[in-house]
C-alpha cells in the first residue's frame, strides 16, 4: 500500500467538516437521502449519507451490492430520474448546493467540475460514434471547440491515457477495443475538461486483475497530476487497500464506518466492516473455512427497525444497559481520534 | 503498484519460491510499461460497414437495388426511356393499338403511345414515394422522440392521439381528405396544395394519415436506448436533453426507422395508385399507373395489356423498393445472421 504524494493527511475528524491541509473539501455531501418512489412500497436507497472529499484525496466507498453506493453517486451526477427517485439533503460542489441550483448550472459542473466513469466502459460508450468523437464531443459541448480541435483533443486525451498508436485508433469505434483499452477511453472522456472531482463506479469491476492494476494506476497517476479529488466506489477490497485515503463503508444506505484506510483496515469499529475483512481469503488462512457474513443485505424497502445490520450482526444483543439492537438505532459517532463508526459496540471492537 | 490486489498476490504467492515471485512482478511491470495493443489494424467495422458488407452478399438487395435505380432514372429522365414518343401526339386512330415492334406497350384508348404514357407516370408515383416518406417520417421521428424521451403525461398525450390516427385506414382516411380538400376553405379562402389534388395534396394526405407506424417505431426504440448506460454516461458528463435526444439517441434508433422508411416507399406508391384508381388522386392531364389501371379497366376485354403493363410496372416498383428494405433489415438484425 503506497498512499499517493498529495494525499490528504492521516487524521480527518469529521467527515463531514473536515477541512485537510490545501484548501476545503471540493465536494461535500451531506445528509444525503434517495427514495424511490413507484408503484408499491418506497424504496430507501440512501438513508442520511454525508461525506467529503478533498483536492488529490482518494476515498474508496465500500460495501456489498445494493447498500446505495452507486446510487448516491448516481444522485452526486444527475443521472436518477426524478421522479421515481426523491433526493433530499445537500450536495455541495465548491459549496454551492447542486440540488438547489437550476438545472442548466447543474450541467456546467458535470464534465469540468464533477465526472464520473462507469463500470462496463462498452456499455458507457455510444456505439455509433467513434472513440474520438466522443472524447471530442466533451469540448465541442462544454468549451465550443471546432470539430478539429476536438479531435486534436482527443488524440492527446488518448496518448495520455496511454492508449498506444492514439493517432490511428482515434477514429476506432468502442467496441474495436479491448476492456481494459476501452476503459481508459472512458477515463480520457470523464477527464477531458479536468474535473476537480472524478468518481469512479466500480471501474475495474469488469476487467481482469493485470488490467485492474494498469487502470488502477493510471488513475493514481492523472489524480497526482490534476490534483483532482476521486471517490471510488467498489467491493473490491484489494483495490481499496492500494490506493485509498480513506473509506467510507457503506450498508443498507448508510456510511456506518469511516475513517483512514489504515485504521479501518486494521481495526474495523463496525462487525459490518469486520465482516468484510473476514470474508477476504487470506494465505494464513489456508486449510479453514471462510467466515462470510451471514445472510444478505436488507430489501431497501424493508430495512430492519434498530440497527440495519443486526439480524446478520454476532454482536447484536439486548445489553444489560436495557439497548437493543433491533430496536435502538446507533448514530453515527466518533469512536476514535479520526474515526466514526455506528454501532453501539464500537469500543469493544476496537479495545477487545 | 504494479501487483494486483492483495487477495491476489498472496494466491500467486502460493506454493513458489521467492526467486519465482520476483519474475511474476517483473512480468507484471512490462504490461504496465507497454499495454496491450488491440487487433489495431483491421478494417473498420462499424455496424453499417458489417450491414454493406452483408448486403452485398445478397442476390434481393441487388436485383431491388437496380430496379429502384431503374425507375428512379425513368422518373427524372423520361424522354430517354420512352424511345423518343411524345405523350402527348396521340392519333384517335390508333386507339388501344395492342403492343408491336415499333411501339413496345402498343397505344391507349386516345391513341397516344403507350410506353411513353408509363414511362412518364413514374415521376408522379416516385415523388409522391419519397415525398411521402420523409414528410411521416419528419412526423414520425419528432413526435416518437418527444413521447419516447419525455414520458409520461407528453408520451400519454401523444401515444393517444397515434391511437386516434390509427383507427382510421391510411387508404380511407386519405380519401375523405382528398375528397373534401377541393372544398375545404379556411377564413374563406381554399387550402393551398390541398385543393388542387396534385402530387403534393396526395403526399400530404398520405402523411397525414400514415406517420403513426413511424412514430411508435422510434417511440419505443428511442425508450430503450434512453435507459442505456452510454445516455447516463453523456448526462454525467454535462449533455443537456437536446444533445442527448439529438446527438446520443436519435442515430442509435435509426436502423429500424430506414428499414422501414424503404419498405414504406413501396407502399406509398402503391397507395397513391389506389387513391388515383378510385377518382380521389391525380387527374388528367396527370401521368399517374393508378389513372391507366383506372382507364384501361373498362377494355379489359379487347385490349388487356392497358391494365397489364401499368399493374406490372407498378408492382415491380414496390417490389423494388420492399425487397431492398427487406434486404437491409436482416443485414442490420445481426441475430438474422446467419
Amino acid at each position: 500500500m503506497n498512499p499517493p504524494p498529495g494525499s490528504s493527511p492521516a487524521p480527518a475528524p469529521d467527515t463531514r467538516t473536515a477541512a485537510p491541509a490545501g484548501g476545503g473539501p471540493v465536494l461535500e455531501v451531506e445528509d444525503l437521502h434517495v427514495e424511490f418512489r413507484s408503484r408499491g412500497p418506497v424504496v430507501t436507497a440512501v438513508r442520511g449519507v454525508s461525506y467529503s472529499i478533498s483536492p488529490g484525496e482518494t476515498m474508496a466507498i465500500l460495501g456489498e451490492s445494493g447498500c446505495g453506493k452507486s446510487v448516491s453517486a448516481q444522485a452526486i451526477m444527475g443521472i436518477l430520474d426524478v421522479p421515481p427517485a426523491h433526493i433530499t439533503g445537500a450536495i455541495r460542489f465548491e459549496g454551492r448546493d447542486m440540488l438547489t441550483m437550476a438545472a442548466e448550472d447543474q450541467r456546467k459542473i458535470r464534465g469540468p467540475g464533477v465526472s464520473m466513469i462507469f463500470q462496463d466502459a462498452l456499455s458507457a460508450l455510444n456505439p455509433v460514434y467513434s472513440v474520438g468523437y466522443q472524447i471530442g464531443e466533451m469540448f465541442r459541448a462544454h468549451r465550443g471547440a471546432s470539430k478539429k480541435e476536438g479531435r486534436e483533443r482527443a488524440v492527446e486525451l488518448m496518448d495520455r491515457v496511454g492508449i498506444p498508436a492514439a493517432r490511428q485508433r482515434v477514429d476506432d469505434y468502442p467496441h474495436q477495443f479491448s476492456g481494459g483499452m476501452r476503459q481508459r477511453v472512458m477515463i480520457a472522456m470523464a477527464l477531458a475538461l479536468d474535473p476537480k472531482v472524478l468518481i469512479a463506479d466500480e471501474p475495474t469491476t469488469a476487467l481482469d486483475v493485470t488490467v485492474q492494476a494498469q487502470v488502477m494506476d493510471l488513475l493514481q497517476e492523472l489524480q497526482r497530476e490534476t490534483g483532482m479529488g476521486l471517490i471510488l466506489i467498489t467491493h473490491d477490497l484489494g483495490v481499496v487497500n492500494e490506493v485509498a485515503d480513506r473509506v467510507a463503508v457503506m450498508y443498507a444506505g448508510r456510511v456506518v464506518e469511516t475513517g483512514t484506510i489504515d485504521d479501518v483496515f486494521t481495526a474495523p469499529a463496525h462487525p459490518y466492516t469486520r465482516g468484510l475483512m473476514s470474508s477476504i481469503p487470506l494465505l494464513e488462512d489456508k486449510g479453514n473455512r471462510l467466515n462470510p457474513i451471514v445472510g444478505a443485505p436488507p430489501t431497501l424497502s424493508n430495512i430492519p427497525r434498530g440497527c440495519s445490520f443486526h439480524p446478520r450482526c454476532p454482536m447484536a444483543r439486548r445489553a444489560t444497559d436495557g439497548r437493543d439492537c433491533a430496536t435502538d438505532g446507533p448514530v453515527l459517532r466518533e469512536v476514535a481520534p479520526g474515526r466514526r463508526a455506528e454501532c453501539h459496540y464500537s469500543e469493544e471492537l476496537l479495545h477487545g | 503498484m504494479s501487483e494486483p490486489t492483495t487477495s491476489q498476490r498472496h494466491r500467486s504467492d502460493e506454493g513458489r519460491d521467492p526467486h519465482q515471485r520476483e519474475e511474476e512482478v517483473e512480468v507484471g511491470a512490462t504490461a504496465l510499461a507497454a499495454p496491450d495493443v488491440d487487433e489495431a489494424d483491421e478494417k473498420q467495422t462499424s455496424l453499417w460497414g458489417d450491414a454493406w458488407r452483408e448486403l452485398r452478399r445478397k442476390p434481393f438487395f441487388w436485383i431491388g437495388g437496380v430496379l429502384a435505380v431503374f425507375f428512379l432514372l425513368m422518373a427524372i429522365f423520361p424522354s430517354l426511356f420512352a424511345r423518343g414518343a411524345d405523350p402527348r401526339a396521340c392519333s384517335l386512330s390508333n386507339s388501344a393499338q395492342p403492343p408491336s415492334g415499333a411501339h413496345w406497350f402498343g397505344y391507349d384508348q386516345l391513341g397516344c403511345d403507350y410506353l411513353a404514357q408509363v414511362v412518364y407516370g413514374a415521376r408522379n408515383s416516385l415523388q409522391i414515394g419519397f415525398t411521402g416518406v420523409i414528410g411521416l417520417l419528419v412526423v414520425g421521428v419528432v413526435v416518437g422522440a418527444l413521447a419516447g424521451y419525455f414520458g409520461g403525461w407528453v408520451d400519454s398525450l401523444l401515444a393517444r392521439i397515434t391511437d386516434i390516427f390509427y383507427a382510421l385506414p391510411l387508404i380511407l382516411g386519405a380519401l375523405i381528405l382528398l375528397r373534401v380538400g377541393p372544398e375545404a376553405r379556411i377564413f374563406g379562402e381554399p387550402v393551398p396544395v390541398i385543393s388542387e389534388r396534385g402530387p403534393g395534396a396526395i403526399a400530404i394526405a398520405l402523411v397525414f394519415f400514415g406517420w403513426m407506424t413511424a412514430m411508435r417505431l422510434v417511440r419505443s426504440q428511442v425508450i430503450a436506448i434512453k435507459s442505456s448506460d452510454y445516455v447516463a454516461a453523456a448526462r454525467a458528463l454535462g449533455a443537456g436533453p437536446l444533445r442527448i435526444l439529438v446527438r446520443h439517441i436519435l442515430p442509435n434508433a435509426v436502423a429500424p426507422v430506414i428499414v422501414y422508411a424503404t419498405i414504406t416507399v413501396g407502399a406509398l406508391i402503391a397507395a397513391e395508385a389506389a387513391l388515383t384508381y378510385l377518382g380521389v388522386g391525380l387527374q388528367r392531364p396527370n401521368y399517374s399507373w393508378g389513372l391507366q389501371i383506372s382507364d384501361g379497366q373498362n377494355l379489359l376485354r379487347t385490349a388487356p395489356h392497358l391494365v397489364l403493363i401499368p399493374s406490372v410496372v407498378l408492382s415491380l416498383t414496390v417490389m423494388a423498393f420492399v425487397m431492398m428494405g427487406d434486404a437491409l433489415r436482416d443485414a442490420l438484425d445481426p441475430r438474422q445472421r446467419s
